[in-house]
């Protein structure tokens, strides 16, 4: 059997094993019970009943996420540079960065709602707050582990600062802040929907996942709090979809980690 | 013929802390124009601390350089490294390619930076030319991580040469290389020597310091024998041999 048909055919059967297993407890379940396990049919009948409702919340959220991840790379990428010019720098923020890595974002929620206020601001803040770690400590990581060699061929070189960080460090940096950009993608939803389920709001836009999320459990719709969960799954998957990509896009044809081509 | 390089009564001290560490004491030495000399001595003899000196990459603490006439000590470091990239040419053990460029990018690189910026059409020629005297003229649009260590040291050379330098300053180049690539690559130096280029290399296998013209030995930072080697061996002999070698062994098997 090839390769391929296996990639297909495994994956396969053990999806069938676990709906069968899903199946089985359901019905092992007394009676009364059942509720709190709906059955994959439930839940596709509830798509269909709430579609249009998961769709715009899923856009609501894809777009918090969205925002927040493109905010976070960006100021990240800035914030590494500046780190990455010396030791000293880096020694003065790091405890800092430590910090707002501890604190979880729960706590800052209700103090963000009333600084910036309810719905997709909260949200993107929330989100930023959440990717920013691993982008600036995977970015200032990759900026200051260039090869010493190459850094001392291009001071040789007579290479000029900026010529030396853009020319160099920064295109040698690019598969850390690929794996940091790996890392934060799959947090930004994540992010988003706890975003939006602290601090979201129906104000005006109608609330992401995290919002319905709230209303489905208020309302005890529990085949459509699942779809909810199938559906941020698949957010999940676009975001991490598209890094991989990018990634691929920008590192194939030099970088080791993808095999080599020819010769 | 006017030496290109003149070193005399060189000494360097490295100054780490409390420890000085007399790595050079005392080496005089004259390269004249088309010399190819290896050098060789045991390690921590000081090596590549005379190279650093001829690279003008470190200062000696003590001792008179001439770089095609120039006195080196009274020179700042600006005029330092102009004079070196306009002379000299730098090849490495371990390649040190930037790996996200292309192997013609690679060779444009010193073109890039200080005073021997030149447009982009003349960049690109003269990196052409180099690529076809290593021989790898098909091989522009590579990768690094698409050529062999033996082409990728090859790509270094062409880099080396983009400038036009007088000398070339190699320090155990073939040190990452298999014995066969290694040739191979000797073959590269031999042809560019042929052509007026002075080399100096550093390598601690007698086999290829035999591709040289001059074998010169260090012993703790002074020298203790320079000789014009008297069986040289060339590289285009060397490789058929080799060649002629694996045929044999097919045959036997
Ligand atoms: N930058 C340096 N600082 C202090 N000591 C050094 C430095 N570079 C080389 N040395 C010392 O100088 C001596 C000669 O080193 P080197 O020239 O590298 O020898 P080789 O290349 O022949 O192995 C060694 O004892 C080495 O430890
Ligand atoms: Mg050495």
């Amino acid at each position: 059997m090839s390769k391929r048909t296996l990639n297909i055919l495994l994956p396969a059967i053990t999806g069938a094993l676990f709906v069968a297993i899903w199946y089985a407890v359901r019905f092992s379940m007394s009676e009364e019970m059942r509720f709190l396990l709906p059955t994959p049919g439930e839940i596709i009948a509830s798509f269909q009943a709430n579609g249009t409702e998961l769709g715009r919340a899923a856009l609501n959220t894809a777009e918090g996420a969205l925002l927040g991840f493109l905010f976070a790379t960006l100021v990240s990428s800035a914030f590494a540079l500046a780190l990455s010019v010396s030791s000293l720098v880096r020694i003065s923020f790091y405890p800092y960065l430590m910090m707002l890595q501890m604190i979880p974002v729960i706590i800052f929620a209700p103090i963000l709602v009333l600084w910036v206020g309810p719905g997709l601001k909260s949200v993107v803040v929330i989100t930023f707050l959440i990717c920013f770690f691993p982008l600036v400590v995977n970015t200032t990581q990759g900026l200051v582990s260039t090869d010493r060699n190459l850094v001392e061929l291009f001071r040789m070189y007579r290479a000029s600062r900026p010529q030396e960080i853009f020319l160099l460090r920064a295109p040698a940096a690019l598969p850390y802040f690929f794996t940091g950009l790996r890392i934060a993608a799959t947090l930004a939803p994540i992010g988003a929907l706890v975003g939006d389920y602290t601090a979201g709001s129906s104000a005006g836009d109608g609330g992401g996942l995290g919002f319905q999320a709230i209303i489905y459990s208020s309302q005890a719709k529990y085949p459509a709090l699942f779809a909810t969960a199938a559906v941020t799954c698949v957010l999940g998957f676009v975001f991490v979809a598209l890094v991989l990509s990018l990634s691929w896009l920008s590192l194939h044809h030099w970088h080791d980690s993808y095999e080599r081509t020819d010769n | 013929m006017p030496a290109v390089v003149q070193l005399e009564d060189i000494h360097k001290t490295y100054d780490s802390g409390e420890v000085q560490v007399h790595a050079v004491r005392g080496v005089s030495l004259t390269l004249n124009s088309g010399d190819f000399m290896a050098i060789m001595g045991a390690s921590g003899s000081g090596k590549s601390t005379l190279m650093n000196t001829l690279g003008c990459l470190d200062r000696p603490t003590r001792g008179r350089y001439l770089l095609d006439g120039v006195d080196v000590s009274g020179l700042d470091r600006n005029e330092l490294a102009d004079l070196r990239n306009e002379k000299l040419g730098f090849v490495f053990q371990g390649f040190n390619l930037l790996s996200r460029t292309t192997a013609l990018e690679n060779v444009e690189l010193p073109m890039l930076y200080g005073r021997q910026r030149a447009s982009g059409r003349d960049l690109q020629t003269r990196a052409e030319h180099c690529l076809q005297i290593v021989g790898l003229a098909d091989r522009a649009d590579h990768f690094p991580s698409q050529l062999s260590g033996g082409q990728q040291q090859r790509v270094a050379i062409a880099r080396a040469l983009v400038n036009n330098p007088q000398v070339l300053l190699a320090d155990e180049p073939t040190g990452n290389l298999d014995s066969k690539t290694a040739v191979e690559v000797m073959g590269v130096f031999q042809k560019l020597n042929d052509q007026g280029i002075t080399i100096v290399m550093v390598t601690h296998e007698l086999d290829i310091a035999r591709f040289c013209k001059r074998n010169l030995i260090m012993r703790d930072g002074r020298v203790v024998s320079d000789i014009t080697v008297a069986d040289r061996l060339f590289a285009d002999a060397e490789l058929q041999r080799l060649r002629d070698a694996e045929a044999a062994a097919k045959l036997t098997d």
